[in-house]
């Protein structure tokens, strides 16, 4: 078992007089993370690696379009402000989820749009998970492609993290789990003909062959917790965007995918 | 978000004895028996082939053997011919037994094409044997035949 | 908002064998799905599929309910001539969308 292998090395790097980062409990070794990418089969990574044969990108194409498209009642388009977006959202998407001030909490990248759409365009915010937030999500986050993940580290935003820390360890839902049983412990095993595996959001908004569209962050996780039988949250929940704040601070540094294609 | 039909597929983890049951919630769905069976297929086979001989050689299907997704499966098929004037491929036909229906999709070449092979993805409800026939410009059929596993994911969605 | 992606080579040597890559937006709505009440949701598919070359007919394809979501099409064709292809996707509901590229051929 990874873990036992883990503690094994570690007593092994101390008693060579190596000091190690304190590994809690079950993470994963940086050095071991796997984007969803790597579990997938050939044909599949095929279909992300193409951009011209990428379902995910036909999403991206359209954000772009809503992207030059006027807005609210100032009738200013994202593109007044932010230009060409492959410039001024270039490490964007990498930095989400953020935290707003005004809020006092974090915010993912969907929320971070439609506040700019409340604040700056006077327009109303855009229904989550149906097409044109999903498209513009995609689209802005498509610049990332290839950066760093970096969610947002200011002080403020440490409480967070560790709620969603907690979620992600403590067992749950009819089923008793908890996230980190399947997702630190046992991946690369197989649930039901499908690999298990390190739950990175390497790629949001994905194009997932299960939805036959593309999908938000949001909207795997509530499907994972369907499927651990749990108490769900709405769309938009702070819970789910601590979340998503933890998932991306566990994936720092791994490059962004979007948009990617899973099954 | 529309529950899917997903009968079919449930039936197959079913009987598949998996203890992954997490799947396969007691949703209160209609089971409905919407199914192609082998002679719908044949039927389907007969349509274009008129009956005539079907000869195993020429075509190749790639398809992964095990799919990660029923619902997207790419899919291409390839015919050997030196795709001249005098001697094309005409058309490529793919079946399948096990979908609602047994077409999957129908191809139609010129001599110009320069290689006869197409490309798509297609949807498998369930692990089933997929045939793929050619007709060439001599009147001549060749087909081959792939079975294909399919597996559900492992945590369905709740109703949206 | 139906966006299209095609890959055709912008430039190709006389004779080469060139592949042609298409992706259409399509839900390709099977027509086996039911609500949550039991009604079915009815089919809205992509029924075919054409390749003009200089308006001449070069590849064509028949869909059906089994072509999955944002139908992918790739076939190839031999590069003769510069010229313009034009694609077009015809399907239920009165669906009808076009795209085109052009290509140069030395």
């Amino acid at each position: 078992m990874r873990f036992g292998a883990t503690i094994f090395l570690a007593s092994l790097l101390a008693a060579a007089g190596i000091v190690l980062r304190p590994l809690i409990a079950t993470e994963i070794p940086p050095g071991e993370r796997r984007s969803g990418y790597t579990f997938m089969g050939p044909e599949t990574k095929a279909m992300q690696d193409d951009d011209t044969a990428n379902p995910g990108m036909l999403g991206a194409l359209d954000g772009e379009a809503l992207w030059n498209r006027k807005a609210g009642a100032t009738g200013k388009a994202c593109a007044e402000c932010h230009g060409d977006a492959r410039a001024s959202m270039k490490g964007v998407a990498a930095r989400y989820p953020a935290y707003d001030r005004p809020l006092g909490r974090p915010v993912n990248l969907e929320q971070r749009i439609n506040l700019c759409r409340a604040r700056h365009q006077e327009a109303d915010p855009l229904p989550y998970e149906k097409h044109d937030l999903l498209a513009l999500t995609a689209f802005v986050a498509e610049q990332s492609r290839g950066m760093p993940i970096a969610p947002d580290t200011v002080p403020e935003i440490e409480p967070f993290i560790a709620k969603g820390r907690e979620f992600f360890m403590h067992r749950q839902g009819q089923l008793n789990l908890g996230c980190t049983n399947c997702h630190d412990d046992n991946w690369d095993k197989h649930l039901a003909g499908s690999p298990v595996t390190q739950a990175m959001p390497t790629g949001y908004p994905i194009y997932r062959l299960e939805w036959q569209s593309l999908g938000s962050l949001q909207r795997r996780l509530r499907n994972c917790i369907n499927g651990m039988r749990a108490q769900n949250f709405d769309f938009g929940a702070s819970e789910l965007v601590e979340l998503e704040l933890y998932l991306m601070s566990r994936a720092r540094g791994m490059p962004m995918e979007t948009p990617a294609v899973r099954p | 978000m529309q529950r899917r039909d997903v009968s079919t597929r449930r039936r197959f983890l079913g009987l598949a004895g998996s203890t992954a049951a997490i799947g396969a919630f007691p949703f209160a769905i209609s089971i409905r028996e919407v199914e192609a069976t082998p002679e719908t297929m044949a039927t389907a086979i007969r349509s274009v082939t008129g009956g005539a001989t079907v000869q195993t050689g020429k075509v190749k299907l790639d398809i992964p053997p095990l799919v990660e997704n029923g619902n997207s499966v790419p899919m291409t098929v390839t015919v050997t011919s030196p795709m001249t004037s005098d001697d094309y491929v005409k058309s490529i036909h793919v079946f399948n037994e096990k979908n609602p229906q047994p077409n999957l999709g129908n191809f139609y070449l010129k001599p110009g094409a320069g290689r006869a092979q197409v490309a798509t993805r297609v949807r498998l409800a369930d692990s089933q044997k997929i045939i793929a026939i050619a007709k060439l410009s001599d009147g001549s059929l060749w087909s081959v035949t792939t079975e294909v596993v399919v597996t559900l994911a492992a945590c369905t969605e709740d109703v949206m | 908002m139906a966006a299209a992606l095609i890959n055709v080579p912008k430039k190709a040597k006389s004779g080469d064998v060139i592949e042609i890559k298409t992706l259409m937006s399509h839900i390709m709505e099977t027509g086996y799905r039911h609500t949550t009440t039991g009604a079915v949701v009815p089919r809205d598919i992509i029924t075919s599929f054409t390749c003009r070359f200089d308006g001449e007919e070069i590849f064509r394809a028949d869909l059906f309910p089994a072509t999955a979501a944002n139908p992918f099409i790739s076939f190839f064709t031999v590069a003769r001539k510069s010229g313009k292809f034009d694609f077009e996707w015809i399907g239920d509901n009165g669906f009808s969308e076009t795209a085109s590229a052009s290509i140069t051929v030395e």
